[in-house]
């Protein structure tokens, strides 16, 4: 079971070491990697379906309520879990985090001096359907002051962590906002040495998706890595353990 | 047609109120067949300082070797009491903990996979955890001989039952090995 092609591919994914993000320096290994044949144990991983969800995991704005709605602008995200070969990715959860609508997130570390939000803990699940879809609502989250360098910002974004059908297909990225000033500045985007793959973070809004008197959209598609170097045919399998 | 794979961001350090989940160390109930371990660590930098913001998780077999996925053609016998999933933070000292049991392997050396997410890494680390008793394994004895420790996880006294360690060093002498799967 020994695979000849590389899951990651280099030229779009960000290295470790990426000095510019100060933290890579003491964190990012020295060492080169060591390259892996796959086994059954990088082919397997978590299996997810409904019964991994509660009902309002999939909508930010209505999961954290305790005295009213949260403040911001509310906006729904919509998009595809891919492979790369274009196939969609059923029953992938995704997890999802953000900073409030003043970039303040829910967090002892987070000493942002813009307020909480009593109705808003930034936190939900959502799990892809047959065709690879997903769909979740929440606020917009604001930009944010990190300590980097000076004057740092991070673009507004939203964290998403994704389980795909197996161990090489889970992957962690953040979404970005069309025409945010701040991107050009921010050295975990610019991490990416393609600016193709960089502009791919970027979410498109989307007319068609917006919610008349209720909320704006966008669209954000994800193509996980790993079908191309997997020796199985995958099987669809919908069963949930 | 192939389309492009989506690049990696990091987790950065305020994801706890999304992916740390109460018992999610914990794989094991009363029902679990398989000898319970505990397997704890710290993650240090390259400068030796802890790692409070690191995320791991780990995937391994059940008591019989078998993975809880359609590709193992097994699955269908594989331990319903055991979630071969876990996934743990570090604390403010840097350290973690799972509870689980002493993976079997059909063919190879016991191991358990490791992914490490953290503030500072844009993208993923992946390892593998072995155990001291069984330290013959093919992708073990590929390693540089200097470096193959890193790997292994050692007994460590505790009254609470049978114990490994596993620590983390992102840099430096003892830098563990990571895999480009």
């Amino acid at each position: 079971m020994s695979k000849t092609i590389q899951t990651l591919n280099w030229s779009i994914q960000p290295p470790h070491l990426y000095p510019p993000y100060v933290s890579s320096i003491k964190r990012a290994p020295n060492h080169a990697l060591v390259p892996l044949a796959h086994t059954l144990s990088e082919l397997t991983g978590p299996v997810y379906g409904h019964s991994s969800l509660q009902e309002l995991d999939n909508d930010l704005t209505r999961n954290a309520i305790r005295n009213g709605e949260p403040l911001g602008e509310r906006i729904i995200v919509s998009g595809r879990v891919l492979d790369e070969r274009n196939q969609p990715v059923p029953n992938a959860l995704l997890e999802v985090w953000q900073a409030n609508a003043a970039g303040r997130y829910i967090h002892l570390r987070d000493q942002h001096p813009a307020p909480l939000d009593p109705n808003f803990t930034g936190a939900g699940r959502v799990l892809t359907d047959k065709t690879g879809a997903y769909s979740f609502t929440t606020i917009k989250p604001g930009a944010y002051p990190w300590s980097n360098h000076h004057n740092a910002w991070r673009p507004a974004h939203i964290h998403f962590s994704v389980f795909g059908r197996n161990f090489l297909e889970r992957m962690v990225t953040q979404m970005f906002f069309p025409n945010d000033p701040l991107l050009v500045f921010d050295p975990i985007y610019n991490g990416i040495p393609d600016a193709a793959a960089r502009e791919r973070l970027i979410s498109h809004f989307d007319m068609e998706l917006t919610q008349p008197q209720w909320a704006l959209a966008y669209r954000f598609d994800i193509v996980l890595a790993g079908s191309l170097s997997t020796p199985f045919e995958q099987d669809g399998d919908d069963d949930e353990h | 047609m192939n389309i492009k794979q989506t690049a990696s961001q990091t987790v950065g350090p305020f994801f706890h109120n999304a992916l740390i989940r109460d018992g999610e160390n914990n794989l094991v109930n009363q029902h679990t067949r398989g000898e319970r371990i505990w397997l704890r660590g710290t993650v240090f930098d390259g400068e030796g300082q802890v790692i409070p913001d690191a995320i791991l998780e780990i995937w391994q077999a059940d008591a019989s070797g078998i993975y809880k996925h359609p590709t193992d053609p097994k699955h269908n016998q594989a331990d319903p009491h055991f979630t071969s999933f876990g996934r743990a933070g570090t604390d403010k000292n840097g350290a973690y903990w799972f509870y689980t049991i002493l993976p079997s392997a059909r063919t190879t050396t016991p191991y358990i996979n490791l992914r490490l997410f953290m503030r500072g890494l844009l993208i993923h680390l992946v390892t593998r955890i072995y155990f001291a008793d069984h330290p013959s394994d093919p992708v073990l004895n590929s390693l540089e001989p200097s470096r193959k420790f890193s790997l292994i996880a050692t007994r460590e006294d505790n009254p609470d039952g049978l114990t490994y360690r596993f620590d983390i060093h992102m840099q430096g002498e003892l830098e563990t090995v990571f895999f480009d799967v």
